[in-house]
């Protein structure tokens, strides 16, 4: 079992616009990865993009494994064009994993935009504790797992920007509506959640707006998503911490905000 | 077929050696390849004191490389002595141990507790150019730098290195110097100062604003560096600037390297070290070379 394989991609299908559902075959026995982990993913062999790119494990099939993405730039936009039977060259599973909770405490997920890909793997592990869901994005096209979600007996609670489906706002102000409307004393909520950078900014003051504990998965531009390059680092109240490495989930309060 | 490789009195089992801060210190890259195979690791740049770093993005891709400005960051001396020479000294390779100071002082403070910890060679990195107080200054103004290197000399036996910026006007005079100075051996090239802007944000994409540039882009100006220098002073040099196969590998060695470091590549592929070591190794038995001193230097101009 090595952490550096080869899969061959069994599909890559573009589910919206920009967005691509890729399936993974391992050529080698791998780990199973946990919700949280990710891998760095060689989109071509080439000089140009070089260095692989970081995606979170969206679901594990038992060998086989998704991850689900957008084409951001020039390394995705070459993923995207990517065929069944090529192969890819991956490291991984790497990084760590939200961490398994108390029993004790209520888990409220929050997904923003593709935040869903490691939210929806997280889901398959804990439905069974009943976690409530937010889930917000642009437009209604961009929910991605809705079906997934209450397959899984999770009814999300959603949010889009433009009022397409659910309630029109971002997800964090809907998520403080409910908190607000919990009649004292709460039930220990425990947040889990992955989204864009300004989502996770208003959630961490809703955090401590109400007292409440939670783990947030963190993206940085990555070189070697080993630890050695030292390039990923986000600030916390403990210094420096790789993403790659002591990440890329945190717990929420300790991430220092610029 | 003879591999070794004799940098003056640094004696090396192959000549493949690990860039300074592409190889953490050896711990994470033992998973994927047997350490015990490389020429040398040369670990992660140490001061005397831990540093914490610069501020993120540290790092983006630029077209067949990347910018870094790390900012340093180490644990310092004392950590690096007791957490990680102890595991590196596991393995039968040698250890070079890279320096930064921002004091002659603090180079022989470093030089003199790495001999007595029993590492194998210093690297003194007066050339690094992200910490604006440290590397830049030594490693462009030829009279500190000079006086740098004739400091550290009188303080240790350990074999010395000097690591070259290719950020000067002429990499041939600071070559010249380290010579002179009683560096027993030059490693080139360090990164090359640069820039990148995100047109959307206006802001460059480093919180440092500039960065190193390390990866295949800069090969050819470090070729051409090694061949100069190859060219003008009597010491061995350890190439590096790009090296991502064992042909780029040999085109550091046609140029003038008697050994080779790779840097960058190892994010890419943390096994390129030994795929290039194997790769030379082919092309030595597919040339009928017996030992790599036959090549070093060699390209007919
Ligand atoms: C731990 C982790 C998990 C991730 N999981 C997913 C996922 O599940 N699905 C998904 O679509 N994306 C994910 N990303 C982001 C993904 O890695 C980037 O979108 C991708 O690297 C962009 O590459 P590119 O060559 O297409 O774009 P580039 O041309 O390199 O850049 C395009 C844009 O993407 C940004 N970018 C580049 N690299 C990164 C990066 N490493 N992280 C964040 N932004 C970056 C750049 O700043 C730029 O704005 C994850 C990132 C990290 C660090
Ligand atoms: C992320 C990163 C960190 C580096 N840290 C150091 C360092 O601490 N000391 C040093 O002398 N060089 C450092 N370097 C420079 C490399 O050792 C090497 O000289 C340079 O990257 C060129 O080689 P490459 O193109 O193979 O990477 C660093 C390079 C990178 C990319
Ligand atoms: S990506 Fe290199 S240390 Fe995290």
């Amino acid at each position: 079992m090595s952490r550096l394989f080869k899969a061959s991609v069994i599909e890559n299908r573009q589910v919206i616009k920009n967005h691509f559902l890729l399936t993974l075959h391992p050529l080698d026995n791998i780990g199973k990865p946990r919700p949280g982990n990710f891998f760095m993913i060689s989109v071509d062999n080439c000089l140009d993009p070089l260095l692989k790119r970081p995606f979170s494990i969206h679901r594990w099939l038992g060998r086989d494994f998704q991850i689900l993405y957008r084409v951001a730039g020039k390394g995705t936009s070459i993923l995207s064009n990517r065929k069944p039977g090529d192969t890819l060259e991956i490291i991984g599973p790497l990084g760590n994993a939200f961490p398994s909770l108390r029993s004790n405490n209520k888990i409220i997920m929050v997904a923003g935009g593709l935040g869903i890909a490691p939210i929806l793997g997280l889901a398959e592990t804990i439905n069974k504790y009943r976690p409530l869901c937010f889930y917000g994005a642009r437009t209604h096209e961009e929910l991605l797992c809705i079906d997934e979600l209450i397959s899984l007996g999770i009814e999300p609670v959603i949010s889009t920007d433009d009022g397409s489906l659910g309630e029109k706002g971002n997800i964090v102000d809907v998520l403080k509506k409910y908190l607000s409307s919990q009649l004292p004393p709460p039930p220990r909520f425990c947040l889990y959640a992955c989204g864009p950078g300004p989502m996770l900014i208003a959630l961490s003051d809703l955090a401590k707006t109400f007292n409440l504990k939670g783990y947030i998965a963190l993206e940085q531009n990555m070189a070697c998503g080993l630890g050695t390059c030292l390039g990923c680092v986000v600030n916390t109240t403990d210094g420096y911490k790789r993403v790659c490495r002591e990440g890329p989930v945190f717990p929420i309060n300790e991430v220092i905000w610029e | 077929m003879n591999l070794t490789t004799n940098l003056g009195k640094l004696k090396l089992k192959n000549p493949v050696m690990t860039a300074s801060g592409t190889f953490g210190y050896g711990k994470e890259y033992s998973e994927f390849i047997d350490l015990n195979n490389l020429g040398a690791i040369v670990v992660k740049g140490i001061s005397l004191k831990p540093m914490k770093g610069n501020p993120d993005p540290r790092i983006c891709e630029t077209p067949c490389g990347m910018l870094n400005a790390i900012g340093l960051q180490n644990a310092g001396l004392k950590e690096f002595i007791k957490q990680q020479l102890p595991y590196l000294r596991n393995f039968n390779t040698k250890i070079i141990v890279n320096i930064l100071g921002t004091s002659i002082n603090e180079y022989i403070e470093l030089a003199e507790n790495l001999e007595a910890a029993g590492v194998d060679a210093i690297e003194l990195n007066v050339s690094c150019p992200n910490v604006k107080k440290g590397g830049i200054v030594f490693g462009t103004d030829i009279k500190i730098f000079e006086e740098l290197i004739r400091d550290v000399r009188r303080r240790t036996r350990l074999p010395l290195i000097t690591k070259l910026s290719p950020n000067t006007a002429d990499i041939k005079l600071f070559a010249k110097a380290a010579e002179d100075a009683g560096s027993d051996i030059i490693s080139l090239i360090n990164t090359i100062t640069g820039m990148s802007i995100n047109i959307k944000t206006r802001r460059s994409r480093l919180a440092n604003i500039t960065g190193g540039l390390s990866g295949p882009a800069i090969r050819p100006v470090a070729v051409r560096m090694v061949w100069e220098c190859f060219k003008t002073v009597k010491v061995p040099i350890i190439g590096m600037g790009g090296i991502i196969s064992a042909e780029d590998a040999i085109e550091f060695i046609l140029a003038g390297a008697s050994a080779v470091a790779v840097g960058t590549a190892n994010f890419v592929n943390p096994i390129a070290t030994l795929d290039i070591l194997e790769g030379i190794k082919s092309f030595m038995s597919g040339n009928n070379i017996k030992s790599l001193k036959e090549l070093t230097g060699t390209v007919k101009c």
